[in-house]
């Protein structure tokens, strides 16, 4: 039994990807929670505006690279962010002012709603072809790991290998402090009670004198600053391709649900959750195994699923929830 | 819904004045040859064809959308689980592939639904999360012990060019009935999750379920072959090659003034056509007069105020499982129809975009509620979406005509196939806000 290298063995294949991806989808599920709550609708554009937000910050971190601008061991990406984030909260503002707004002084079914935004949805899919094409981008730079494979294997002497791509460490981080800026914001600013007001009671919040479309334009700007974030961090850690920003659109609607719709503590405990069981049900647990267990040669891979279906994991994990609490772990909105 | 379906009625000349401008369209697009048409009836009859099973999916989306208000985001898997129906049915059966595994594959499956309906039995039985935990463990392995040597086995067999199961060699019209089974098997299962909650879930559900039944299809060697694509699906029509050797068809075909080769193609798409067409009315006859039924009559009570028909005894969500389930149905049957059509089974060509995303198009142009107006949209759509392929360069073409020659150009000149999403979409936007009933309304 050999748990040290069986430890570095989980760590490197299961605990830092599904780590990594966790906080992306987390960020992803924040986005939609957020606009639950206060629009009240699912907004299936969501993963192809975080695909646009994405490309305006890949063809500005182009520029920047070609200006000689560049962040030392960070990508540069980071430096182009604001310019992503901006474009993208411009592109939703107008898109609110123009398809949703009409719907929401009608006070259509929410149905309706989430049908315009199958139609954004379209428009944002054509909007990032005509940008940067089908093809897939990588954009990063900088230094590549933090750990190495080999350098881990000279400092520890096992056996086993462990990376750390500087991808992932940043994810992390940068999740961190954005999940700690949006729940001050929502804690401890004006503009935050405001939308957590509106979110709760809307008639309520409109007699307090909370204007709504000032509410509504904050969250849209929050919704287009986390998108792009999840956006470009999932394209640092993967590459860039628009499809698979329309398929990751499942696992985010998952997370947002196990969490709870319009709670964005359950949105993030979502995002991790959808992701660790993701990543356990595809992993080839042999090698693992073969540590903890010397000399047990189990016939197959140990692998419950195969990678080409994780999909099914969150469609699993989203059924569960359905059948026996579909209001969400956390208790979120059951309109 | 209520506040979109304004009481005016329409003129009742509007259906049969797009019918007429759809019709000369296709005659257009048959006989006249320049920038715009092909002038080939070859073409005209491939487009037609096409939108006339797209026109039966619309049918099918209509039915839940329309007459219940479910929003299935899910219809390219529908429309993919249809289409294994005749890779299943009426392929001839493969050599050898039956003795390598097929019992045992079987016995997998039934094991692994077993396990399923088992699991269901102990929660109701015992509310014992862990006893049903542990009954879903036993039967997974017990399923995947059944499966992988099952599956290793049929894939072996000829792997060059078979490795699947093989058909059961019945004649092709038949799977089109059995796709429909499949696709409300699938629906049954998905409806009785996710209807009853938000009407939120089952579009999201229905999404998921779709990615994955792609999924099955592009990763499940044994069933389809996967991405190594099935080719030479049985016709219920006869082949070009046949009907250009036979010297009666020909001396048919230069009476009209057609070259053999032309009026193979045409005879075949004829063909085909009629073949939709029947199955095409017979839905629109049944779906029409189920309308006109008391039980349409329920139908539209439901959507109209769910609360008032559920005060009025009615079970909600009993009938809009029913209604997903018949449309999921005659998606399924579409599904399995443009296999037929195409002879090819390709799991890679299902893409959401065109499979999913551009039926929902098609019944909000045409007018959701309304079977005429369902089957007029997707044709016209459809018709649309195809030329806009040739049109689009075109018009990029003749825009930047005076641009300077240089990246910009060229990148706008390459990016015109895009301009379809966003042409798309605001059709689906602008409808859904400035005509919300489409173009043919309901009555």
């Amino acid at each position: 039994m050999d748990i040290l290298n069986a430890l570095v063995a989980f760590l490197n294949f299961v605990f830092i990807p599904a780590a990594a991806y966790g906080a992306q989808l987390a960020l992803g599920a924040l986005g939609v929670t957020l606009i639950y709550g206060i629009l009240r609708f699912s907004n299936f554009a969501h993963g192809d505006t975080m695909a646009f937000g994405t490309a305006i910050t890949i063809i500005a971190t182009w520029g920047l690279q070609s200006l000689g601008v560049s962040l030392g061991p960070l990508p540069t990406a980071l430096l182009a962010l604001p310019i992503g984030i901006a474009g993208t909260a411009l592109l939703v503002l107008a898109t609110d002012r123009v398809v949703y707004r009409f719907y929401r002084v009608q006070k259509a079914a929410p149905i309706i709603f989430v049908m315009a935004s199958v139609g954004v949805m379209f428009v944002m899919n054509g909007l990032t072809r005509l940008l940067i094409g089908v093809d897939e981008q990588r954009f990063d730079d900088g230094a590549r790991f933090l750990i190495a494979v080999r350098d881990f294997r000279e400092w520890t002497g096992l056996a086993e290998g462990l990376a750390l791509r500087s991808t992932q460490a940043l994810t992390v981080i940068v999740t961190v402090i954005v999940c700690a800026a949006l729940f001050w914001f929502l804690n401890r600013t004006k503009g935050g009670k405001a939308m957590r007001a509106y979110s709760d009671n809307e008639d309520l919040a409109l007699l307090s004198g909370i204007d709504p479309e000032k509410v509504v334009r904050m969250t849209w700007i929050i919704a287009a600053a986390l998108m792009t974030i999840a956006g470009v961090l999932y394209g640092l850690d993967k590459s860039f391709r628009p499809f698979n920003y329309f398929q990751i659109l499942l696992p985010i609607f998952a997370a947002a649900i196990v969490g709870g719709l319009g709670n964005p503590i359950g949105a993030i405990a979502g995002g991790f959750l959808v992701a660790f069981s993701e990543v356990a049900v595809t992993y080839p647990w042999v090698k693992i195994a073969g540590y903890l267990a010397p000399g047990w040669e189990p016939g197959g891979l140990l692998q419950l699923l195969g990678t080409e279906y994780k999909f099914a994991v969150s469609f699993v994990i989203l059924i569960v929830v359905l059948l026996f609490r579909p209001t969400g772990l956390f208790r979120g909105k059951s309109v | 819904m209520s506040s979109n379906r304004q009481s005016a009625s329409a003129s009742p000349w509007r259906a049969p004045i797009v019918f007429a401008i759809l019709a000369a369209l296709f005659v257009l697009e048959g006989t006249v040859r320049n920038g715009m048409f092909s002038g080939s009836w070859n073409t005209s009859l491939a487009i037609l064809n096409m939108g006339l099973i797209s026109a039966i999916t619309a049918l099918g989306v209509n039915m839940q959308w329309g007459y219940a208000g479910l929003f299935n985001v899910g219809v390219v898997g529908f429309l993919a689980l249809g289409g294994l129906a005749p890779v299943l049915v009426s392929l001839p059966p493969v050599q050898g592939a039956w003795s390598a595994g097929g019992p045992r594959l079987i016995l997998s499956l039934l094991v692994g639904l077993g396990t399923l309906a088992l699991a269901r039995i102990v929660y109701a039985r015992t509310r014992r999360g862990l006893l049903v935990a542990l009954v879903l463990i036993a039967g997974f392995v017990a399923y995947r012990w059944l499966f992988d040597p099952a599956v290793s086995a049929i894939e072996a067999n000829n792997a060059a060019s078979a490795g699947n199961i093989g058909g059961l060699g019945l004649p092709v019209l038949l799977s089109w009935a059995v796709g429909g089974a499949f696709a409300a098997a699938a629906a049954w299962a998905i409806g009785k999750v996710a209807l009853g909650l938000r009407s939120d879930y089952l579009a999201i559900a229905t999404l998921g379920i779709a990615e994955i039944i792609v999924a099955v299809l592009r990763n499940e060697d044994w069933l389809a072959r996967g991405v190594k694509n099935i080719t030479s699906i049985p016709r219920p029509v006869p082949y070009e090659i046949d009907l250009q050797q036979n010297p009666a068809f020909v001396d048919f075909a230069t009476r009209w003034g057609f070259s053999a080769a032309e009026a193979s193609g045409i005879w075949v798409k004829l063909c085909y056509m009629s073949l939709f067409l029947v199955v095409l009315l017979t839905i629109v006859l049944l779906a029409e007069l189920a309308l006109k039924s008391p039980w349409g009559r329920m139908m539209r009570a439901i959507r109209d105020n769910e609360t008032a028909a559920e005060a009025m005894g009615k079970d909600v969500t009993a009938r809009h499982l029913q209604v997903f389930i018949l449309g999921s149905a005659v998606i399924g049957v579409a599904g399995a129809m443009m296999i037929t059509l195409d002879g090819l089974m390709a799991p890679t060509s299902y893409n959401p975009l065109r499979y999913t995303f551009l039926i929902w198009v098609m019944v909000i142009v045409g007018g959701s509620g309304n079977n005429w107006g369902a089957i007029l949209g997707a044709v016209l759509i459809w018709f649309l979406w195809i030329k806009a392929e040739v049109w689009g360069p075109n018009l990029i073409g003749l825009l930047v005509g005076p641009l300077p020659d240089g990246d910009v150009k060229a990148h706008l000149l390459g990016s015109a196939p895009h301009m379809r999403f966003i042409a798309m979409g605001a059709v689906l936007l602008l409808v859904l806000r400035f005509a919300p009933r489409g173009l043919v309304p309901e009555k």
